[in-house]
């Protein structure tokens, strides 16, 4: 399992894997395959891969620890900048064919409607994220800050269900469905933070000189 | 001008078509085959081809209507591939897929309340009722992207002056068919069934309403409201309810279903209105399907010459 984790073989594949989608985008516009609305199939396909890529993202850590293999970081940074990839196409489809590339209709729209301000802000967060995601980034802001920033995924997720969900007229499955697997990662990760928290308790009633950092 | 009446013809008087949908389905499967690489959700189709239309009868002898556009209409695979019909599923593409053994057979309307002249309606009645025309109307949906559409039917003031109204009918509830044995994806929807609309006695009796039975030539397909619907082109598309199985005559505004759902987003009257929001989308635009970049909508979706009296001294903002 190490082996296959490790190799460089397996990065190029799943790199492969993840722009399999983009292709058969590419593909079905070609052929004329987009159904009656090919801008909302765009938006919807395009839209649908950004949650997956998130929640593929945010499966990692909990899989590393579950399934005790520390290797999986290795495709962490891939699968969010896929996710930014396909935030960008999303973006795209809603700044051209709905916005006409105006700016300033763009502007009014995000400040006016909840469901595109939410979405924005997903997007948005998304951005200094994958700036930052270079080995030299992790350097410079150091381990810690660098975490920290990169947190900001979780209000992104939770920021593109939401505005999925606001999007739907009234049959909500599959915005909750996002909605559950982002929150299971999210509780998962709240769970692991407390159970790191209580192990640490004891120190502090042993030594109570000692601070200790969260 | 000689129109023919549509007397001669009966809903049961069916030219298959057969040929035509052999082909169809093997192109459909033809295509599939490709599709199932990238989609792979095409087996099934594979195993069992659409077969949709299956009672596709073709009208003649059409009469023109001066309330058409001309306009570009959009496709026969179009409007029949994309779809709000929620009964069978919320997905554009369910309603064709889902409602291919949608049984229309032995279909009746019923008309009631205060009428003087309350009754069963089959199909066959129906289309004998007045001469039918075609009506190539703007559809626009209240998801702000429109079609445009050749419609087949009449004014459905040729059946309110059939069923003779009496003074206290003053609103038109109209009812759905809705059967969960047919209608399994019904449960998800997320709003209520049987599915219910209404209009007030003024606008019903509007010209341009259309008590519709087809389109495209032929009769309607199931998931665009077999055998028989509304046609509201000056409202958005939800207000023109398919399959109608009910019309009922009364005093009381009645139920819709999507203001019984969202008071705040979708109102009694449902008017194309461009300066009224939904509160999560603006109005201000459609995607006309076909169309890359979004066009301006137009108030009463451009029949304001038709409707715009019907609302003097109302405030549509209000009345949305």
């Amino acid at each position: 399992m190490r082996r296959i984790l490790t190799s460089k073989w397996t990065k190029v594949v799943v790199f492969l894997l993840c722009l399999v989608p983009f292709f058969s985008l590419v593909d079905r516009s070609l052929h004329n395959r987009l159904g009656a609305n090919p801008v909302e199939f765009l938006q919807h396909a395009t839209g649908d891969w950004i949650l997956r890529f998130l929640v593929f993202t945010l499966a990692i850590t909990p899989l590393r620890k579950l399934l005790n293999q520390p290797d999986l970081i290795r495709f962490r940074r891939m699968l969010g900048l896929f996710a930014f990839f396909y935030a960008c196409l999303h973006f795209l489809t809603y700044l051209g064919p709905d916005q006409s590339f105006d700016l300033s209709a763009m502007w009014k729209d995000v400040a006016k409607r909840p469901f595109i301000t939410v979405g924005f802000l997903g997007f948005v967060l998304l951005i200094p994220l994958a700036l930052t995601s270079t080995t030299g980034w992790i350097r410079r802001l150091g381990g810690k800050r660098w975490q920290m920033l990169h947190r900001a995924v979780y209000i992104s997720a939770i920021a593109g269900v939401v505005h999925y969900y606001w999007l739907v007229k009234s049959d909500v499955r599959k915005p909750l469905f996002y909605g559950s697997l982002v929150a299971i990662l999210l509780l998962w990760r709240l769970g692991s933070w407390i159970s790191r928290r209580r192990s640490q308790a004891p120190v502090r009633v042993a030594a109570p000189g000692i601070s200790v950092s969260s | 001008m000689l129109i023919r009446r549509a007397s001669d013809l009966t809903y049961a008087d069916v030219t298959p078509r057969s040929v035509y949908l052999d082909r169809r389905n093997f192109l459909r499967a033809m295509g599939i085959v490709g599709a199932t690489a990238v989609a792979g959700n095409g087996l099934f189709e594979l195993v069992s081809p659409s077969q949709e239309a299956f009672a596709a009868t073709k009208f003649t002898g059409l009469a023109k209507s001066p309330l058409s556009t001309t306009e570009k209409q959009n496709t026969f695979e179009d409007v029949a591939h994309y779809n709000n019909f929620y009964e069978f599923g919320t997905d554009k593409g369910d309603p064709a897929k889902n409602s291919k053994n949608f049984n229309t057979s032995s279909w009746s309307v019923s008309v009631e309340g205060e009428v003087k002249k309350p009754r069963k309606f089959t199909v066959d009645e129906i289309l004998k009722i007045a001469p039918l025309e075609e009506r190539i109307y703007r559809h626009r949906c209240v998801e702000a992207w429109s079609i445009v559409v050749p419609w087949i039917g009449f004014s459905f003031s040729n059946l309110i002056q059939l069923v003779e109204p009496t003074p206290k009918a003053e609103f038109v509830a109209f009812q759905s068919y809705f059967d969960p044995q047919q209608m399994p994806q019904a449960k998800y929807a997320g709003i209520d069934f049987p599915y219910v609309e209404g209009l007030r006695m003024d606008e019903a009796m509007n010209p341009l309403a259309l008590l519709c039975v087809g389109m495209y030539g032929e009769t309607l397909p199931n998931q665009d409201g077999a055998p028989v619907r509304m046609v509201l082109p000056w409202k958005y598309g939800f207000k023109s309810i398919k399959s109608l199985v009910k019309i009922k005559f009364q005093q009381k505004l009645p139920p819709t279903t999507w203001n019984r759902m969202a008071p705040n987003e979708y109102g009694f009257y449902s008017n194309v209105n461009p300066s009224v929001d939904h509160p999560r989308w603006t109005q201000s635009k459609e995607r006309r399907l076909g169309e890359i970049f979004k066009r301006p909508t137009l108030m009463f979706n451009g029949y304001g010459e038709q409707v715009a009296s019907l609302y003097n001294g109302m405030d549509l903002k209000k009345n949305y």
